[in-house]
């Protein structure tokens, strides 16, 4: 058995859902699950039963480094004042649909 | 069904619709009855989804039915007006769900044999049948793989979890026999190329249970006594309870509807 599974109802686990093809996985939640296996299965039962995924990622949640609230104002204040960083200075065409 | 109608074929459909839609409908019911109680709730949602899957197969499976019955039964008059001896489920499906490990086996036998029994009724001669199996046989897949998962994790657990799952397998044993019971019914449809008969899934169903076993570190019972009659209306002492809940509501307020 899983030799990670750090309680009865295992380890947490993040879940991805790509909702159609060309699009991206978005996270839509967590849940716990005893290993890897049983995480995806979950992940299939409790996110996608009304259709809304042709793709699941689950990722365990302790691999996934946060950034710290503390660092905030470092992290992203310098990048509020940069507006031309946005790519909003060309036209766009009708037809792009995904951007 | 109703003795006006005389044309056996008919009569064969018939109770072979019910059978196929009555293992669907009495599984639903005991599986929901672990909505809200199951270990955890992504099991929780697990198993009321196959709940839910078993239940549509068992809709219009008994829809199918009571079309070819042709007296005016519909789906709910089949499921929630007849009593214990006119349902004609196998004795496996309404045994208790007892602990996790019994929910599991008794979730591994089933699904097994369902799975092959739709994947082979997917090129029955009947389309109704053919259809249900098509429909069905993606479900029965996924809760196949979702018993057989847990069956390998339950069987090559912990010292606690191999001797719940090995009780159940024990306990449920008995019951499998069942499922390849064929008699007149299956057999005067089996040669119009509708039916599918069950005797001839054994032996597949075998070597993949088998296969489960060698993989959970289960041993596989002898097999002592056999429990059969479901198919003709006579079940075991649990059922009663079962449908007594199952049909109060709709007995209580005939018609009643969402």
């Amino acid at each position: 058995m899983n030799p990670s599974a750090s309680s009865d109802s295992g380890s947490l686990w993040e879940v991805f859902v790509r909702s159609r093809r060309g699009l991206s996985h978005v996270h839509v939640g967590s849940l716990h699950a005893a290993d890897a296996a049983l995480a995806l299965r979950n992940a299939r039962d409790v996110y996608t039963r009304r259709g809304e995924g042709v793709s699941i990622w689950v990722v365990p949640s302790r691999s996934i480094l946060a950034s710290s609230p503390d660092e905030k104002d470092a992290f992203f204040d310098p990048a509020v004042d940069k507006v031309y960083r946005h790519p909003t200075f060309y036209e766009l065409p009708e037809e792009v649909q995904q951007m | 069904m109703s003795e006006r109608n005389v044309d056996p074929m008919a009569a064969a459909l018939f109770t072979y619709s019910l059978r196929l839609g009555d293992d669907a409908l009495i599984l639903a019911q005991r599986l929901s009855e672990w909505a809200s109680r199951a270990p955890e709730i992504e099991e929780d949602i697990a198993l009321t989804n196959i709940a839910l899957d078993l239940l549509g197969q068992a809709r219009a499976l008994l829809d199918y039915a009571g079309s070819v019955e042709a007296a005016g039964r519909g789906e709910d008059d089949l499921a929630y007006l007849r009593t214990e001896r006119d349902f004609r489920n196998v004795h496996l499906v309404e045994q208790e769900n007892g602990d996790f490990a019994h929910t599991i086996a008794r979730q591994l036998f089933f699904s097994t044999y369902q799975l092959f029994l739709y994947e082979e009724l997917i090129s029955s001669r009947d389309e109704m049948l053919a259809g249900v199996a098509a429909k069905g046989v993606k479900e029965a897949a996924y809760h196949h793989d979702h018993a057989l998962q847990w069956s390998v994790r339950l069987g090559d657990g912990t010292e606690e979890s191999r001797q719940r799952m090995q009780a159940a397998v024990d306990r449920l044993w008995p019951f499998t026999a069942e499922l390849f019971d064929t008699d007149e019914v299956e057999a005067a449809l089996v040669s119009q190329g509708i039916a599918i008969d069950p005797s001839t899934l054994r032996p597949r169903w075998d070597r993949s249970i088998g296969d489960v076993f060698a993989t959970a570190t289960l041993t596989t019972p002898p097999t002592i006594w056999t429990s059969h009659g479901g198919r003709r209306g006579v079940h075991t002492e649990c059922f009663g309870f079962l449908l007594a809940e199952m049909q109060y509501l709709h007995r209580l307020h005939p018609g009643v509807s969402w």
